[in-house]
């Protein structure tokens, strides 16, 4: 295997199984203190229950997320180290702050899961409520500094080097803004669609269930309203995309041609060698109109760049449809929840709801992993887009199919273990709140 | 007296972070040894112990490692693509280790019934304890030994001979016992039962030998291994008093445990290995990596330096009062417990 290769697909691996981990340690912490709070309001003790089991399932991710993340941090330099000497200096500043979340999100973390009979409620349910907080901050600033690789800004492009640099510019990237929007509510919406589907999956089995109810509320309460929310937040970050990375644009619809009043497509298989995208559903002007808000509008195809600054297009415009799918069922499934509560039946009571809710588990992660292929991959040939080429940043160490292939076994057996931990917990809580009387439930 | 300058000002930033990362990640880390350690009666106890006292805390003492990464690749770029390039293989091998430790912790803690299955995950969290810090002690040798390069005549003249010798891997075992040492001192103060207490006692006293012994070796191969840093070492000012003030340390905590003086143990231990950091640094002050990247020849432009330096100050702010608050909600009950008399 070629070095590139294997460094860019060990990059992808360690990205892919980290953003579960973080996105976990993103979305589980605010279930966990509205349960809390619940908890606290109304002493029935199924909230304690679910924020007690809820924790302790989140501290496996929480701690798998702390060390592949500590992996990614050296794997900037141990991968692309020219790329870190730099990029560095001007996107440092997001890095740093991101440090000082995580030590947040860390230390009141430990407070949280450890602390239940330490601290008074008021501090116990505080923690938990920074954990939230600087967990969500700490993906922003990471998503910042991702968003400055694909629209850098903040510095002077001289000779090659960088000059005038303006950390704080260098944040305030195009793509900043939207981008973090996007991951932050696609956190929320994927584990809390995660979590529905698990506790959904067991109220098919036990109906009745208060403690599976409740969760199964809050649950759909923070994944619902994201999932709504989101194809908006895509949208505007389309619109970021159409106007800063006109390429990355370009494959992720499979357009190849400029043109004026481009069509939208859904689904299709683009054709490099033909140029075409075959088999797509195309809405006329739908493209032109969605990135720029005119459907006679002229949206720049591959051909307006030289061939070698094409990204890999049926991969990314793949990944794409999957995304927006993934997405947009998410969206559906959150409508028929909010369509059963607004005429007043309980979500609850519908088989078919629950199993739609089942079947909707694994899509926010599924969109999240399809979501960075599209960012990432479609970034390519760049590792900072039009400034400096992902060939020109890797390491001259040889050899790196053997870390690709050691980090590759070595995650695929903690992602089994975290999964079969976790279905014994699940199945663990079964035995614990099967009876229906909430005030017998908690012990 | 001048105001020291950005690029000192943020070396040092750096140097307080990794002096953290010694004195709360490393004593984590031989929490692990210990673990692996466990023997006699008590080992269960001793196990337990252990496990209790890092739970709620080593991912918070954990993230200074991360502060020094961040610190280092946003203000002293170079340093941290040439490190990251030629000691590729052992940074590797090291970030396994951490990947292994945490996670295998964090699934044993998962586990209310005691049985085979935890036990494995202790072992897997004992080995991985052991591991890792010899993998951080030849990183730091070989960016001590002036030996990095980037470029050469082959694969093993970059990648492999600048760690693959015997005085990184001498600062590998130096660093383990060092960290051991540590958690041995610190877990006299995590239990009010007297023979569990006397039983890390005894490891402490133990593992005070083993760092006495190690300092030698790692200073007597310094000649060939670091000879620049042992020239500083050995001819500079501030030699004779910081040798003088470690080795005071060390007596200090030799003679605080063997007269069950604990919490003056903890001070004098904490601050013997704090100096031994600081003397490294010193010796190597101004070079990131010897011989040829300083802090100021790898330092980013003064802007980035400035707002780094003010985020640092801001997040220190917040971060040390959480960190207080933190020792405090788990460290401090036990630390009243033990000073209070005894009623039995």
């Amino acid at each position: 295997m070629d070095d590139l290769l294997a460094a860019r697909l060990q990059m992808a691996m360690s990205l892919a199984f980290h953003i579960i981990f973080a996105v976990v340690g993103i979305g589980m912490p605010l279930m966990m203190v509205i349960a809390e709070w619940r908890w606290l309001r109304t002493l029935d003790k199924a909230y304690l229950e679910l924020a007690r089991q809820w924790a302790q399932g989140t501290a496996i991710f929480f701690a798998v997320g702390a060390v592949s993340g500590t992996v990614l941090s050296f794997e900037l330099g141990l991968l692309w180290p020219q790329f870190m000497e730099w990029a560095g200096p001007i996107i440092g500043m997001p890095f740093s702050l991101e440090g000082f979340a995580f030590f947040t999100e860390a230390i009141f973390l430990g407070i949280y899961l450890y602390g239940w009979d330490r601290v008074s409620p008021r501090a116990h349910i505080a923690s938990g409520v920074l954990v939230a907080f600087s967990g969500a901050a700490s993906g922003i600033f990471v998503v910042i500094a991702n968003a400055w690789m694909n629209a850098p800004t903040g510095f002077r492009l001289v000779d090659g080097k960088a000059v005038d640099i303006d950390p704080i510019a260098a944040m305030q990237s195009p793509a900043a803004f939207a981008q973090a929007l996007h991951m932050t509510l696609a956190a929320y919406a994927a584990t809390g669609f995660a979590v529905a589907g698990i506790h959904a999956f067991l109220l098919l089995r036990d109906r009745r269930n208060l403690f599976h109810r409740r969760a199964l509320a809050i649950a759909l309460a923070v994944g619902g309203v994201t999932a709504i929310l989101q194809p908006f937040t895509g949208d505007l970050l389309a619109k970021v995309v159409a106007r800063t990375q006109p390429a990355k644009l370009a494959a992720l619809e499979g357009q190849f041609k400029t043109e004026m009043g481009a069509p939208l497509r859904i689904g299709g298989l683009p054709d490099v060698e033909a140029g075409t995208t075959r088999y797509a559903i195309e809405i006329p002007g739908g493209l032109s109109f969605l990135a720029f808000n005119d459907p006679q509008a002229t949206v720049k195809g591959l051909d307006a760049f030289p061939r070698d600054e094409w990204p890999p297009v049926a991969v990314v415009h793949i990944a794409f449809q999957v995304m927006v799918a993934a997405g947009f069922a998410m969206m559906g499934v959150a409508l028929w929840g909010g369509w059963l509560a607004w005429w007043g039946k309980s979500p609850f009571g519908s088989r078919s709801f629950l199993r739609a809710l089942v079947a909707a588990a694994p899509l926010g992660f599924i969109a999240i992993e399809a979501g960075w292929t599209v960012t990432e991959v479609g970034r390519q040939p760049w590792i900072i887009y039009g400034v400096m080429r992902t060939t020109e940043a890797v390491t001259p160490m040889p050899g790196l199919v053997v870390p690709f292939l050691l980090f590759t076994l070595l995650y695929i057996f903690l992602a089994t273990m975290v999964l079969w931990l976790l279905m014994r917990q699940i199945a663990g809580i079964r035995r614990i709140v099967s009876l229906e009387n909430p005030a017998e439930q908690a012990r | 007296m001048n105001m020291p300058s950005l690029e000192v000002l943020l070396a040092g930033a750096v140097l307080v972070a990794l002096t953290f990362y010694a004195l709360m990640g490393g004593a984590d880390y031989g929490g692990g040894v210990w673990n692996l350690l466990a023997s006699g009666p008590r080992s269960w106890a001793q196990r337990e112990l252990i496990a209790k006292a890092i739970g709620p805390i080593w991912e918070a003492n954990h993230v200074w490692l991360i502060l020094v990464i961040v610190v280092l690749f946003t203000c002293f770029p170079v340093a941290f693509s040439t490190i990251a390039t030629a000691l590729h293989i052992p940074l590797t091998l090291m970030l396994i280790g951490i990947v292994c430790r945490g996670s295998a912790f964090a699934f044993r803690n998962h586990e209310h019934r005691e049985g085979d299955l935890k036990r494995r995950w202790e072992r897997v969290f004992a080995l991985a304890s052991l591991l890792t810090p010899i993998w951080i002690g030849v990183v730091v040798g070989a960016i001590a030994s002036g030996n990095l390069q980037i470029t050469g005549d082959s694969f093993a003249a970059v990648f492999i001979h600048s760690w693959l010798a015997p005085f990184p891997f001498a600062v590998g075992l130096f660093a383990l016992v060092l960290f051991a040492y540590l958690a041995a001192v610190y877990l006299t103060l995590e239990t009010d039962d007297p023979e569990l207490r006397e039983d890390f006692r005894k490891r402490a006293l133990g593992a005070a030998a083993a760092v006495g012994l190690m300092a030698l070796v790692v200073y007597l191969l310094s000649g060939t291994g670091a000879p620049s840093v042992k020239r500083d070492l050995s001819s500079s000012w501030w030699t004779w008093p910081l040798q003088l003030a470690t080795g005071v340390m060390a007596l200090g905590a030799v003679f605080s445990l063997w007269t069950n003086r604990f919490h003056l143990a903890r001070l004098f231990a904490a601050g013997q290995v704090g100096l031994i950091v600081w003397g490294w640094a010193l010796a190597q002050f101004p070079y990131l990596v010897e011989p040829n990247i300083t802090i100021y020849n790898a330092a980013a432009p003064a802007v980035v330096l400035r707002l780094v330096l003010i985020a640092l100050v801001a997040g220190g702010a917040l971060l040390f009062p959480s960190f207080y608050y933190l020792l405090r909600v788990f460290k401090g009950g036990s630390a009243l417990r033990t000073t209070a008399p005894k009623l039995d």
